[in-house]
């Protein structure tokens, strides 16, 4: 297979994230897809360290640092702005988790809801890492952070974004991970192509928050996908639902989790876990059903996948 | 000459805006602001205003969309009152560290608890060190000007400004106005060039991680650009009147060069200080009035010149900051603690949650200015129940019970 992956760069080589951050590999694919012709808008994150210290600049394209709860509405704003000015500009909101699934999701919500052209994408680590590894309302079900200690890990499920976004009927969302760039370049390209709000949510892997090896980075975010903890997938117009990868042999979700110290308090939980593992082949079902629904056909869907129903 | 015409302040706020031709509007309706940004939405539909208007979902959010729209280049202008402006407040921050001339109209409106929508000036002076150009109006004609002069200096500065015109008094009362042409307007402010539109052709990061090596310098030349800002005001002011007939300045004195007691005041209130002072003048009172237009930046040379050296300085306000005083007081008395003459102000706080400011009112205070010997910080005029005086000493609390000296045993 040869995959179609730009050599151009629009990102410097050197930035400040992490060793075998997910979310340095996903800006780096996703201004491939986007090309020079964008501005990136970046709320308190990772991002607002990793981009560098003034006067450093690690993207090649320009970035306009915001508030926290703005990502949305400024790159509305910027690209109200564009659109005055009778320019095409492309304004990608770029987001973590917290900025995104908690303190943004208002201004995130009346931007998808007016149906703004911009594109926001949620670089999701499941945490606060930036400030230390707090919870957000992204960490999973029996997460340890430094506000979720082994005592009393993380007791609610992670929020589901996909769906809150596909309620506002945007044109487009998409679950992706820089673990399978083919998939992810192709989604930026299709949001690209696309007029009004476009999400799309990264899962970003974060090596120090995680309690894993960066050297395993991109392994782990496959097992995600593998495992059926995130699945791939995408929703047009809020509905057509359209699954993007079906995992041959699905890995049971213990071997994601366990390479990972964070969920650590899973394995002293053995009915936690079970219930867990409930919980993720519900969502998959959900979301088969849903791809089903879409495509009555069942094409696209492997033999394994059908002859499970 | 432009069109004589009957408005209420909030739709020639509108007018400002429009004759300003902002290119991006965003805006959250609250009361008693929304006829402003309903009149605008009127003239985008219509195609009177070349604009995009973002309908946002919180006033928070219109700030911050107006920051993004004037970060790329775009001429920008919002509205709001009370609670917004509080919502705003993070993002009145960033506006300014961003450098980004953006202009609001603030409806200054009494803070809740309890729930009040009616005159009050702490919502607009709470935001006194956030770094904006801030401006009260009196009438009508100002509401809409001000708009207009605001944006000839803060894109001169590189700073937003805001302007400040009172909850229904101004804001939903109709008075005669000039609403000026288009072209004499076009004359007075040229289109806005800005030095920086994230441009992806000049790919430069905006407003993000600074070390100490530069933050310190950035917000000195922040400063140093609202000390430029007084001098641009005043000179953008004259020219308004150059060329649109309306002269301006950042303090408007008053029938006060043989005063021996000076009024202070701001915003619509204004009107009826003006005229106690002529009622009192009749009774053979050397009273006189310095309104303040500008309050950031301060006009401290005006205010020790007008204020120097008199037998007495009231200043009324309508608004408080508890555990000092009024908030115009304080900073009279400051401006006046630096080589002015020894004067003796007199904080009078009046009109909180928009009890009417009547001319008799003005009146009450000022006689019991001239009875009084010693100044007194915070003077409360209005209070049911009680003559104009300060706090009670006594004011109900809950004690605790007194600490033993020593546990027992």
């Amino acid at each position: 297979m040869k995959w179609d992956i730009p050599l151009g760069e629009e990102i410097h080589p050197g930035n400040l994230g992490c060793q075998g951050c997910g979310g340095a590999l996903a800006m780096r694919l996703a201004l491939k897809a986007l090309g020079p012709d964008t501005v990136a808008v970046i709320p308190a994150c990772c991002w607002s360290i990793i981009d560098g210290a003034f006067p450093v600049h690690a993207l090649k394209v320009p970035v306009f640092h915001t508030a926290f709860e703005t990502a949305a509405v400024a790159a509305s704003g910027i690209k109200a702005a564009k659109d005055v000015q009778g320019k095409a500009t492309t304004v990608i909101a770029w987001a973590g988790d917290g900025g995104t699934f908690d303190i943004g999701i208002q201004a995130l919500s009346g931007a998808a809801e007016r149906n703004e052209d911009i594109i926001y994408a949620c670089y999701d680590n499941e945490a606060y890492m930036n400030t230390g590894i707090q919870r957000s309302s992204s960490t999973p079900s029996g997460t340890w952070t430094t506000t979720t200690p082994d005592e009393r890990p993380e007791s609610r499920p992670k929020k589901n974004i996909m769906e809150i976004m596909a309620a506002h009927r945007i044109p487009y969302a998409a679950t992706c991970t820089p673990a399978y760039p083919d998939d992810m370049l192709r989604k930026f390209r299709k949001a690209k192509s696309i007029k009004g709000t476009r999400f799309l949510h990264i899962l970003s892997v974060c090596p120090p928050g995680w309690k894993m090896p960066s050297d395993r980075a991109i392994e782990v975010m496959r097992l995600a996908v593998q495992s059926r903890v995130f699945p791939l997938y995408e929703v047009e117009d809020g509905l057509a639902y359209t699954m993007s990868l079906w995992p041959t042999e699905p890995v049971p979700p213990e071997d994601y989790f366990r390479v990972q110290g964070r969920f650590r308090p899973l394995f002293e939980d053995p009915a936690r876990l079970e219930r867990i593992k409930a919980f993720v082949d519900q969502q998959w079902e959900i979301l088969v059903r849903r791809h089903r629904r879409t495509h009555p056909d069942e094409a696209g869907i492997p033999a394994g996948e059908a002859a499970a129903r | 000459m432009g069109e004589r015409m009957l408005l209420t302040g909030n739709h020639a706020a509108a007018h400002g805006a429009r004759l300003s031709r902002v290119q991006v509007i965003s805006a959250y309706p609250i009361t008693p602001q929304t006829t402003i940004v309903e009149e605008l939405s009127e003239m985008v539909a219509s195609g009177r205003l070349q604009a995009k208007f973002l309908t946002v979902e919180s006033e928070h959010s219109a700030m911050a969309a107006c920051v993004g729209a004037a970060a790329a280049g775009a001429r920008t202008y919002t509205a709001t009152s009370g609670q917004g402006l509080a919502l705003m407040h993070e993002m009145l921050h960033w506006a300014v560290g961003a450098r980004l001339p953006v202009v609001l109209s603030n409806v200054t409106r009494a803070m809740a608890p309890g729930w009040s929508i009616w005159s009050e000036q702490t919502d607009f002076l709470s935001q006194r060190d956030v770094g904006w150009l801030m401006l009260f109006a009196e009438n009508v004609q100002e509401a809409q000007d001000f708009v207009i002069w605001l944006y000839r200096v803060a894109e001169q500065v590189y700073l937003p400004g805001m302007v400040a015109m009172d909850a229904f008094i101004l804001s939903h009362t109709s008075e005669p106005l000039i609403v000026h042409d288009q072209d004499r307007v076009d004359a007075y402010l040229p289109p806005f060039r800005p030095l920086y539109d994230l441009d992806p052709a000049e790919p430069r990061a905006y407003g993000g991680l600074v070390n100490r090596d530069h933050y310190y310098e950035m917000r000195f030349k922040m400063y140093e650009n609202m000390e430029r800002a007084g001098p641009l005001l005043a000179e953008a002011g004259r020219e308004f009147g150059e060329v649109l007939g309306f002269p301006y300045a950042p303090v408007e004195p008053y029938m006060i060069d043989d005063a021996d007691y000076v009024l202070v005041s701001a915003g619509a209130m204004t009107s009826n200080v003006r005229f106690a002072v002529r009622l009192l003048r009749e009774r053979g009172i050397k009273v006189g009035l310095l309104r303040l237009v500008a309050f950031r930046p301060f006009p401290f040379e005006e205010v020790r010149r007008y204020l120097g050296g008199r037998a007495k300085v009231a200043v009324l306000d309508r608004n408080m900051s508890p555990g000092h005083s009024g908030i115009f007081a304080q900073e009279i008395r400051a401006a006046l603690s630096q080589g002015a003459p020894p004067t003796d102000v007199y904080g009078y706080v009046l009109g909180i949650g928009g009890r009417d400011i009547r001319v008799e009112t003005v009146v009450e205070a000022v006689e019991d200015l001239l009875a009084r010997d010693h100044p007194e910080r915070c003077l409360f005029v209005g209070v049911k129940g009680l003559p104009i005086g300060p706090v009670r000493p006594d004011a109900e609390v809950r004690p605790l019970e007194p600490l033993e000296a020593e546990a027992s045993g």
